[in-house]
């Protein structure tokens, strides 16, 4: 495999040295201000790389694929910023199209390890993914039958599936949903119907132009009584013409901030017969009576959404703040500007502390998120061979943590993303600096697979239930576990050193989220107990109970960030520059929140200017091992697609060759000959 | 109209009309807006298909064809006051932009402001007419802020009498100039005179770019456009590339330096006049942070008001999002920050003004002060503005991303204002730098006058430096006045810090540059909290100036959430500060929780009362009638996606690949 892989890489530097686009990391002529970062690395980047891919077996997997992948002109990603709706949405179908031609071709199968490796390489831009949804809901609530019938069908492509559930009118909350499925015992089929446009089905990935078939969710209507949500499974495109089947209007939902490679759609239906077997059965089943039967218990489903939430943070949210960073530190160490002192040269903006203020903290929070990864894994195992044998208890906890950890993810990735676009000053705002289309595709993620208030408020719900358990004396579960913990309720800092120990600052991200926390529980019980009704007095605690939930999450990624660094007891210089970062997220969140910390005199103000101190003192320690620490993500040019991120930091040269090659300077426009042309004619005369 | 946006409108406390024609300046001017802005909305030639469903080239071609026709309306109706010169683009342009726009600003205003009587004579015609488009070439792909470090030269050959123009290295190319790639075909060239074997610095020259008659590019020029960016879709900013381009001497811009026939260069007399333009664009971008966060807030505020979601009472129906607490939270401190911005715009506008008419009487006194303030208001205000944008689509969950919202458009097209005209970090420690100067003159018993004169408080106190924190708590929480007191303090604190932070540094023998470089991050809060101070005074000015008493209830409590909000996000500052302790700053969480409650039954007049018209909405989800649903289907079907029933791919991939598997 190592051999191929690097047979793979020589064809490929070849033949980027013909295209000049992109040269490979293995490229000798690297910008002289970028090798000398590189030169004073305190780490072996190549063993952080393989820890940060979870073992030297996995660094070695992905980067074969990335080789196969790149060394394919067919998935070029050169003119992706240069095309339209249209032309990104057919390069989506064409690749996804491509990418089972070669997974096939090199023997790698869907669950194998190559799949995300080889989304990775590609930045997600294939079309189908909801394909996969729809087979998973299919394989998650169907009857064996059921399963047997479709499935095949749908891993041959054969037919192609979306997954129907929001509405128009309608997201987060699916009692609201108001498609109807009314079963008709006379000709045992049912009737779906769109009462009203809000009711229309609206955002559906590879609904709106790719999609056969559906699973539709709606209320299930049996001799006049409804029977709340139930999916189905219907034909919307004819197999033979792929025309729209009768009945069904279905579209694309038009332009979107990013994600235009995904034909969103529109779904509406009119009085469509399908027969009672589509209904997706394993839960509950409309007997040919009309009896409706009930069995087993549908919570497994949790697990599915759950593994959709933690699977999209770690193979899409957080590489692409990985990415951003890269891109904006290797661009921060190319580009000069201004003097810091008088008769140097224009210095490198990454000495600025300002821009290190902005980059530095967004690297350490990249890594923190990365870590993660591993402790949710672990949860995420236990739960589900609990849930497996029947046991439901942690499916609860489960539910808090991955929807507070996607919340604060999204959250700060996002905003990252365009801190990092700023930090490149005029050239972030080019496409080609790959920046804005990282930030454009990230703020979806705070609105897809739960909006982000609303997961907030679901963590909240549990901490104040666990709180009450704490009151109570019964065990709490593990990851609010710290809730019984008694602290000093005073900082224990003397001089700024101390706080580069992690009991001094994990204790002050406890107490601020214990505090937090028994405020709006407090506040909660102070409303109720004056008269107000419980929901009204749960929406008056909103504000205060997002805040604690935040802060509980802050505290677990900060945790989890110690927890890390430890196990690195074995890598001295890995660490040393680990725990650096790991002071550093906590220090900036600090920083960053000092009321926070200051409110009940948990510190002084003597404290809080020590913690300045100590987060500044770090900015410039890290910004020695800035570029080593975002080569270590090790993401290859082509996963970048960035005219200013790439390894070797050609960038002005990449900047103005791709320029070049934009529509805008290979087409002809009619501006100049119908509108500009007759107002300069009379100027002719006169110069 | 949607019955929810009925029932919000019949409910307000007060007219909405009223506070139209205060943020218009007098109930005149609303008239002569609205009726400007009929001119263009009631002509045809103006309407056009939505740009987001157009191909680059095709916006850009769109909104060439509208620039020309613009010119030729305004002339036809006899407009001609800039403010309605400004009314009459903007209700053209919606939220995008125009390749001509640099044409009409900086082109413009060089050519007049840096001219010989003779080449204006020249020139000015000229552009006038648009017989010739120009635009501004300054950026280089390689240099920004740091204008000595542009590579650019124009070197003077007395042989011929012409300058000879390169752009040496890559990173030499101009880059980024809007208009230059495909529409202009002249251009200022900023450049490094060198003559008699000199470099004189940076100066101005008009080069001619393209060939009149065929518009193509002239021999020795480079340009084009640089490709797709984060918005500014139908703008081609270009690139510029010169080889031994030669120009004549006349066409070096000689108001201030000169270089003669035989290449002897004779010195400006002052160089700050320059100062003036840049102060009026920043003072515009405030200005325009109010309008951009006004449109954002008009959508996500109505959309609030229609759309329904779960439940608060089991039982009862869905309700209004905007009854949710945490939506309230989300977006009624924006609305405040909206209208806080348009009052600082109209006082920034207003200083300009009357500071302009001083230098031209030669009092350049008050002009560091503008220029100080200038800068970290623009940056303040478009930071502010730009998250607020984004936080306003995010509240309108999925729809908000769709482009039918408008709010991309919104966004994309102000967020570059963050970087253009003075990157705002920069901007920041500009401000900086006049504060710390401030602050050694009120140390060495001077007083300081202006925004700063709080600074005269400190006098005398670098040596307790206790003294700030050991201030008497006394801050009313619900009186503005003492609110701008509290931010005072803070302020105040801070620039005081900073510059302690940075004497500490210096002691330690760093050089000014390098203190200057490791205190930047103090230096940048102590602008922020500067700012912040200048923003809280003018919205409680304001207040002074409400004669209704309904409008002034209103507007006294959306000072106040701006105030109270600002102080329960920098709590840490206040309270380390000593001026206002741990009980108040309960107090003031809570106040602000009874702040949304008490704006909501108006927060859809409040909206209104921005009065912009639909189609300079451009949005779906912000339509004044409120039938979101229906039109986001109507504009769904016009998705060039979906101009085939069955689209081509269909036919090139999909069906060739189910019958290979």
């Amino acid at each position: 495999m190592a051999a191929t892989a690097k047979g793979f890489q020589q064809s490929q530097m070849a033949q980027w040295n013909r295209s000049g686009y992109f040269r490979s990391s293995g490229s000798r002529d690297v910008n002289p201000d970028l090798e000398a970062e590189r030169q004073t690395a305190s780490f072996s980047v190549e063993r952080l790389t393989t820890i940060l891919d979870g073992g030297a077996d996995n660094t070695r997997t992905r980067r074969a694929v990335e080789a196969v992948i790149h060394s394919d002109p067919g998935f070029s990603r050169e003119n992706q910023y240069f095309q339209s709706q249209n032309e990104r949405y057919e390069e989506a179908v064409r690749k996804a199209v491509l990418l089972k031609e070669k997974m096939h071709q090199m023997g790698w199968t869907e669950d194998g390890p190559e799949t995300k490796y080889c989304y990775r390489a590609l930045g997600g831009d294939l079309a189908f993914n909801v394909h996969r949804v729809f087979k998973n809901s299919i394989l998650a609530l169907g009857t064996d039958e059921q399963i047997a019938k479709w499935i095949p069908l749908a891993d041959e492509y054969h037919i192609i599936g979306t997954y129907a559930q929001t509405e128009l009118g309608h997201g987060t909350f699916l009692r609201g949903l108001e498609t109807t499925a009314v079963f008709d015992i006379s000709t045992q089929e049912f009737t779906l119907n769109t009462p009203k446009i809000s009711a229309m089905k609206w955002w559906p990935g590879d609904m709106g132009r790719s999609a056969t078939h559906a699973v539709v969710f709606a209320q299930l209507y049996i001799k006049g009584k409804c029977y709340g949500l139930h999916a189905f499974i219907l034909q919307i495109r004819s197999l033979r013409d792929h025309s729209p089947a009768p009945g069904v209007i279905v579209g694309d939902i038009g332009p979107k901030m990013n994600f235009e490679h995904i034909d969103n759609g529109y779904l509406m239906l009119q009085n469509i017969n399908i027969p009672r077997e589509n209904m997706l059965s394993r839960f509950s089943q409309v007997l040919p009576d009309g009896t409706y039967v009930k069995r087993g218990s549908d919570q497994i489903n949790y697990l599915t959404m759950i593994v959709t939430r933690v699977q999209m943070l770690w193979n899409e949210v957080i590489p692409m703040l990985l990415k951003a960073c890269t891109i904006a530190i290797r661009y921060s160490a190319v580009r000069r500007q201004s003097k810091l002192n008088p008769g140097d040269p224009e210095a490198k903006i990454l000495e600025y502390q300002t821009q290190q203020q902005k980059l530095l903290p967004l690297l350490a929070t990249a890594y923190a998120f990365h870590f993660m990864n591993a402790y949710v894994n672990e949860f995420y195992n236990k739960g589900y061979t609990e849930i497996k044998q029947g046991n439901f208890d942690s499916l609860p906890e489960l539910h808090a943590l991955t929807s507070g950890l996607k919340a604060i993810i999204t959250d700060y990735c996002t905003g990252g993303a365009e801190v990092c676009l700023r930090a490149c000053g005029g050239h972030g705002y080019s496409a080609l600096s790959g920046l804005p289309f990282l930030y454009t595709k990230l703020p979806a993620s705070c609105t897809y697979e739960g909006e982000n208030t609303v997961l907030f408020l679901q963590t909240a719900r549990f901490l104040v239930k666990c709180l009450a358990t704490v009151h109570s004396g019964q065990p709490i579960p593990p990851s609010a576990a710290y809730l019984s913990s008694v602290d000093s309720g005073k900082c224990q800092a003397w001089t700024k050193m101390d706080f580069l120990k992690p009991d001094i600052y994990a204790e002050a991200y406890r107490h601020r989220a214990t505090r937090l926390l028994g405020n709006a529980a407090t506040k909660l019980q102070t409303l109720v107990q004056s008269g107000a009704e419980q929901y009204e007095a749960w929406n008056k605690c909103t504000v205060q109970l997002v805040q604690a939930a935040k802060a509980h999450c802050y505290y677990i990624v900060v945790k989890n960030f110690i927890d890390t660094v430890e196990k690195l007891r074995n890598e001295a210089e890995i660490q040393k520059i680990v725990k650096h970062l790991c002071d550093l997220f906590a220090l900036h969140g600090i920083f960053s929140n000092t009321g926070d910390f200051l409110h009940d005199g948990y510190m002084s103000g003597d404290q809080m200017d020590m913690v300045t101190a100590s987060y500044l003192d770090l900015l410039a320690v890290i910004r020695n091992d800035a570029v080593p620490l975002v080569d270590a993500f090790d993401f290859t040019d082509e996963n970048l697609n960035s005219a200013l991120g790439s390894y070797d930091g050609h960038v002005y040269q990449r900047l103005y060759e791709w320029a070049q090659k934009s529509p805008t300077n290979q087409q002809v426009s009619q501006a100049y000959a119908s509108y500009l042309k007759p107002l300069f004619q009379s100027a002719l005369s006169k110069l | 109209m949607n019955k929810d946006l009925r029932r919000e409108r019949d409910s307000a406390s007060f007219n909405p009309e009223l506070l139209t024609h205060l943020l218009d300046g007098g109930a005149e001017r609303t008239r002569r807006r609205r009726e400007i802005e009929a001119l263009v909305l009631n002509n045809p030639d103006f309407q056009h298909e939505d740009l987001n469903f157009l191909s680059r080239s095709q916006r850009y071609e769109e909104a060439i064809r509208k620039s020309a026709l613009m010119v030729v309306k305004l002339r036809e109706y006899g407009i001609a006051d800039p403010d309605e010169i400004y009314w009459f683009k903007r209700t053209c342009q919606g939220c995008f932009v125009e390749p001509l726009g640099l044409h009409f600003s900086m082109f413009t205003n060089t050519l007049q402001n840096q001219c010989t009587v003779a080449q204006q004579d020249k020139w000015l015609p000229l552009t006038y007419g648009l017989q010739i488009i120009g635009t501004y070439a300054q950026t280089e792909m390689g240099h920004g802020t740091h204008l000595r470090g542009l590579e650019t030269t124009a070197t003077y050959d007395p042989a011929t009498q012409e300058f000879i123009l390169n752009s040496p290295t890559v990173t030499s190319i101009k880059w980024w100039p809007g208009g230059l790639g495909k529409t202009s075909n002249h251009a200022i060239v900023l450049a490094q005179l060198y003559t008699q074997g000199q470099c004189k610095g940076l100066h101005a020259f008009i080069v001619p770019i393209r060939q009149l008659g065929t518009h193509d590019p002239l021999p020795g020029i480079t340009v084009g456009d640089i490709g797709p960016k984060f918005g500014y879709d139908e703008m081609d900013n270009g690139y510029l590339k010169m080889d031994n381009f030669r120009i004549p001497r006349d066409n070096m811009l000689m108001k201030y330096a000169k270089v003669e026939p035989d290449g002897t260069y004779v010195k400006p007399l002052s160089d700050k006049l320059t100062y003036g333009t840049m102060v009026f664009i920043r003072s515009h971008i405030v200005g325009d942070s109010a309008r951009s966060l006004s449109r954002a807030c008009t959508i996500a505020i109505r959309y609030s008001s229609v759309r329904h979601q779960s439940e608060l009472k089991p039982g009862e129906p869905e309700p209004q999002i905007l009854d949710y607490q945490t939506q309230q939270y989300k977006l009624f401190p924006l609305l405040a920050t909206a209208y806080a911005f348009h009052f600082v715009g109209a006082y920034m506008k207003q200083t300009y003004h009357r500071i302009t008419g001083d230098i031209n009487q030669g009092d350049l006194s008050e002009l560091p002060e503008l220029h100080a303030l200038t800068a970290g208001l623009k940056a303040f205000t478009s930071w502010t503005a730009n998250a607020g944008i984004e936080e306003c689509r995010m509240a309108c969950g999925g729809h908000g991303y769709s482009r039918c919202s408008g709010l991309p458009d919104i966004y994309v097209t102000f967020t570059p204002s963050c970087t253009y005209e003075g990157e705002n970090t920069v901007m920041m420690l500009q401000t900086a730098r006049f504060l710390i100067k401030s602050y050694t003159q009120v140390s060495s018993g001077q007083l300081v006058s202006g925004m700063v004169s709080y600074l005269n408080d400190l006098s005398g106190q670098h040596i307790q430096p206790q003294q700030v924190a050991a201030r008497p708590t006394t801050v009313h929480i619900n009186d503005p006045a003492s609110l701008v007191e509290a931010y005072k303090l803070r302020a105040s604190r801070l620039v005081e810090a900073a510059a302690k932070n940075l004497q500490a540094e210096l002691n330690r023998r760093k050089s000014q540059e390098d203190a200057w470089n490791r205190t930047s991050v103090d230096l940048v809060r102590a602008s922020e909290a500067h700012c912040h101070y200048v923003v809280v005074k003018l919205f409680t000015t304001q207040l002074s100036e409400i004669n209704d008493a309904a409008v002034h209830a209103v507007m006294n409590n959306l000072c106040l959430l701006y105030a109270l909000y600002g102080i329960s996000k920098h709590t840490g500052d206040f309270l380390q500060a000593g001026i206002l302790t741990d009980a108040q700053v309960t107090q003031v969480y809570q106040r602000v929780k009874e702040l949304l409650a008490a704006i909501r039954p108006n927060a859809v007049a409040l909206v209104d009362a921005f009065d912009f018209h639909d189609n300079h909405l451009g949005s779906v989800l912000g339509r004044y009638d409120g039938n979101i649903y229906e039109n986001m289907f109507e504009w769904a079907k016009k998705s060039p996606l979906n101009k085939t029933e069955v689209h081509e791919s269909f036919h090139k991939h999909l069906k060739p690949m189910q019958s290979k598997l």
